[in-house]
């Protein structure tokens, strides 16, 4: 049998979004056309608005439909930070890199502390009327920790700056409501909670409006452009749909997975970092002294336990963790850590191979460093 | 056996492993990533480490249905084979990266992780034949496409690193691997052959040394100590070299004049006639054995090149040594140039050149 912890990269598709899926891919129409066809595709396209905002709470004109995550992100941050016509931009240290990469941008990073969580009193600090955009993930993608994104809302609405939170790795796994979390723009994905990988939205409140970063007939808002993708757009508000009515149950299935993944790895020596501040139930990231992380990768990969580094991969090459680093961690440790996640239909069994697993690899992992 | 298959991107490679995974083994590809930054080495599909060769090797895998990885060992290339290269050259020597990549990386560091990592064996697509015998020992040989023949470069291997490695094109000429590869629908079967250095991307090794080494000006002096010439950098020199000296003064003979030696510590090159250049012997450290210690003193073939033409030569040991002694006088090898023992197909040993005697 195989073990599948590799949810955080992309989860399974949903039963219910796939039948969503399918059923959609024969409608006829563009549903930006005026004939009857385009409005039977145009209404199927604003039947899925409705459902996935109200599945985060938000209003159904506060959707954007994207191509996915990284493009919410780069429209939030980089159009967003156009829009506003000011001179600087913030994002934290341990963004995904579609938000991160506004660094190359001129965009400046906000602090984290030890305990990989954004550091909200150096934030107060840096932000200034000069700020266009601050961005925060609600959930990070390596450790799991939930950030304080709703304690930058004072800062940034006292200096008129647009708050943004990349909720990607967090729906499903904590509570995500738009309106309470009082931000401007939230970007997700559907591919992390079970629906098709290629769709994604940013929500962004009425008066928000960032700039187009791409060209077109700017089919979502004037903001984004592209044919609506109503099957897409079908199976994402449906798997959303699903993801947050199992929330309160996954939350304590998936949580308890978690601590049991947790104290077992803990007994084999490992350093847990999720555990080092409140943490969504999903991500288990663990620190393994003496060993490389792609060794271990390896074993496991030849059990069938799909596991993953968690950071960013060029050419096959893992790169050290920004996250780890940005924690305080050395290297070494960066190059020792893998990530554990789960998601909607992960199993007991599973959980149970991923412990033998990393047990049985560890020595071999060890011997081999 | 559970085997692990070097695959550079190459043709070659792409063949051993697909022979491999036809005999029955349990195979895994690996690609090694020897550079921190994949762009910044050679690319153009020339090549053994650039971003289109991990791509071209992992296709390959797919075709095959295999597991297929990157193991990056870019530190180690980089202390191992790219910093020894620059010194080699600093001290006045000529080394030759590729064989001390096979040497530390290929099967040192990659067989050595592959072992603890659980596999009996690595192949790779080097055109050697491996003989196991009887008695459980095993001698490595010539190819049997001398042309292609690459034994030379896998020369300082010891017999236990060899009773762990594969070489699956032993009995194949050249263009039957691409026959192969054809057939067996890898988009690399016309894939050119690689020749550079894959970390001199531009292929200039002289501005890569001088990039690291300077031009710090030296004097170009005669046997007799007499300066002819000025030059940038003793490190643009190999021995035996008689072109781009941009001597002032004619020899008095009026023949042309060749690098005999390169003397660093006071940043010398001197020059002199062809026949100042023939060296009768060697001595040789860093001496390896490919299925154990020859004593005593026997004939065999010397070849210092990975397509070098073997001469005859009497090889014996001392103090720790391979001394050389040749049939013919041999003209313009360098100190720091690997020395490849073979009698007959077989490879007997190595060594590094540490002096010449006329």
């Amino acid at each position: 049998m195989t073990a599948y912890f590799d949810h955080a990269a992309t989860s399974p598709l949903r039963p219910e979004a796939r039948r969503a899926l399918v059923e959609c891919l024969d409608l006829v129409g563009n549903p930006s056309a005026l004939h009857r066809a385009g409005q039977r595709a145009r209404a199927m396209l604003e039947e899925s608005r409705e459902r996935l905002a109200a599945a985060v709470g938000c209003q159904p004109a506060e959707v954007i439909f994207t191509s996915g995550g990284s493009e919410a992100d780069s429209i939030a941050v980089l159009g967003g930070w156009r829009a506003t016509g000011r001179r600087r931009a913030l994002v934290s240290a341990i963004e995904h890199p579609a938000v991160l990469g506004a660094r190359d941008h001129g965009a400046e990073l906000l602090p984290v502390t030890g305990e990989g969580v954004v550091d909200v009193d150096a934030a107060a600090e840096l932000i200034d009327s000069d700020v266009g955009v601050v961005s925060c993930m609600l959930v990070n993608n390596e450790t799991g920790i939930v950030q304080p994104v709703e304690r930058l809302r004072g800062a940034a609405y006292k200096h008129g700056a647009w708050l943004h939170t990349d909720a990607v790795q967090a729906l499903g796994h904590v509570p995500v409501d738009f309106r309470a979390l009082g931000v401007d723009m939230l970007s997700l994905s559907a591919h992390k909670v079970g629906g098709p990988v290629g769709v994604g939205a940013l929500i962004a409140r009425r008066d928000v409006q960032p700039r187009a970063i791409g060209l077109g007939g700017g089919q979502e808002r004037a903001v984004r452009s592209g044919t609506g993708a109503v099957a897409l757009a079908s199976a994402f508000a449906v798997a959303a749909e699903c993801a947050v009515r199992e929330l309160p149950d996954d939350t304590v299935r998936l949580g308890a997975m978690q601590d049991r993944i947790a104290a077992a790895l803990t007994e084999l020596d490992a350093r847990i970092n999720t555990y080092e501040a409140p943490h969504a139930p999903h991500i288990v990231n663990a620190t393994f002294p003496e060993i490389r992380a792609g060794d271990l990768l390896f074993l496991l990969d030849q059990r069938g336990v799909f596991a993953s580094v968690g950071s960013a991969c060029r050419a096959g090459v893992h790169q050290p963790s920004e996250v780890l680093r940005a924690m305080g961690r050395s290297d070494d440790e960066a190059a020792s850590t893998l990530r554990f996640s789960m998601g909607w239909n992960t199993t007991w069994a599973e959980v149970d191979e991923l412990i033998d697993g990393v047990t049985r690899a560890l020595d071999l992992a060890r011997l081999a460093f | 056996m559970r085997v692990l298959v070097a695959m550079s991107g190459g043709v070659d490679s792409a063949v051993a492993a697909a022979r491999m995974v036809a005999a029955g083994h349990e195979v895994t590809g690996v690609h090694l990533a020897l550079s921190k930054n994949p762009e910044s080495y050679r690319s153009g599909a020339r090549g053994c480490c650039s971003l289109e060769d991990s791509h071209d090797a992992r296709r390959v895998a797919d075709k095959l249905d295999i597991p297929f990885y990157v193991w990056d060992f870019a530190e180690e290339f980089h202390e191992q084979v790219v910093e020894d290269f620059i010194a080699e050259y600093e001290a006045g020597r000529t080394p030759n990266p590729c064989l001390r990549c096979n040497e530390k990386i290929k099967f040192t560091a990659l067989l050595d992780r592959g072992v603890a990592l659980g596999f009996d064996a690595v192949a790779t697509g080097h055109y050697a034949r491996l003989a196991r015998h009887d008695d459980g020992s095993v001698t490595l040989h010539r190819a049997s496409d001398v042309a292609k023949d690459q034994s030379y470069v896998l020369g300082s291997l010891t017999e236990d690193q060899l009773r762990r490695c594969i070489f699956p094109l032993d009995d194949v000429q050249k263009p039957l691997v691409r026959e192969e590869a054809r057939a067996l629908g890898f988009g690399v079967a016309k894939k050119p052959d690689s020749h550079d250095i894959c970390f001199i991307p531009d292929g200039d090794t002289q501005g890569f040394l001088s990039r690291h080494l300077g031009s710090e000006p030296g004097p170009i002096v005669d046997d007799s100590g007499v300066v002819l010439g000025e030059h940038r950098g003793h490190h643009r020199y190999t021995v035996g070299q008689r072109k781009g000296l941009d001597l002032r003064v004619p020899a008095a003979d009026g023949n042309p004049r060749y690098v005999l030696r390169i003397e660093p510590a006071s940043n010398t090159v001197v020059v002199g006639a062809k026949e100042r250049l023939a060296v009768r012997g060697l001595s040789c450290v860093r001496t390896t054995w490919a299925s154990g210690r020859r004593d005593g003193e026997w004939r065999g073939q010397a070849q210092f090149r990975a397509h070098g033409t073997p001469v005859g030569a009497v090889f014996s040991l001392a103090d720790g040594q391979l001394q050389v002694t040749f049939d013919e006088a041999q003209l313009g090898l360098a100190p720091g140039q690997q020395l490849v023992a073979y009698d007959g197909d077989q490879v007997i040993g190595s060594g590094v050149i540490a002096e010449a005697s006329a």
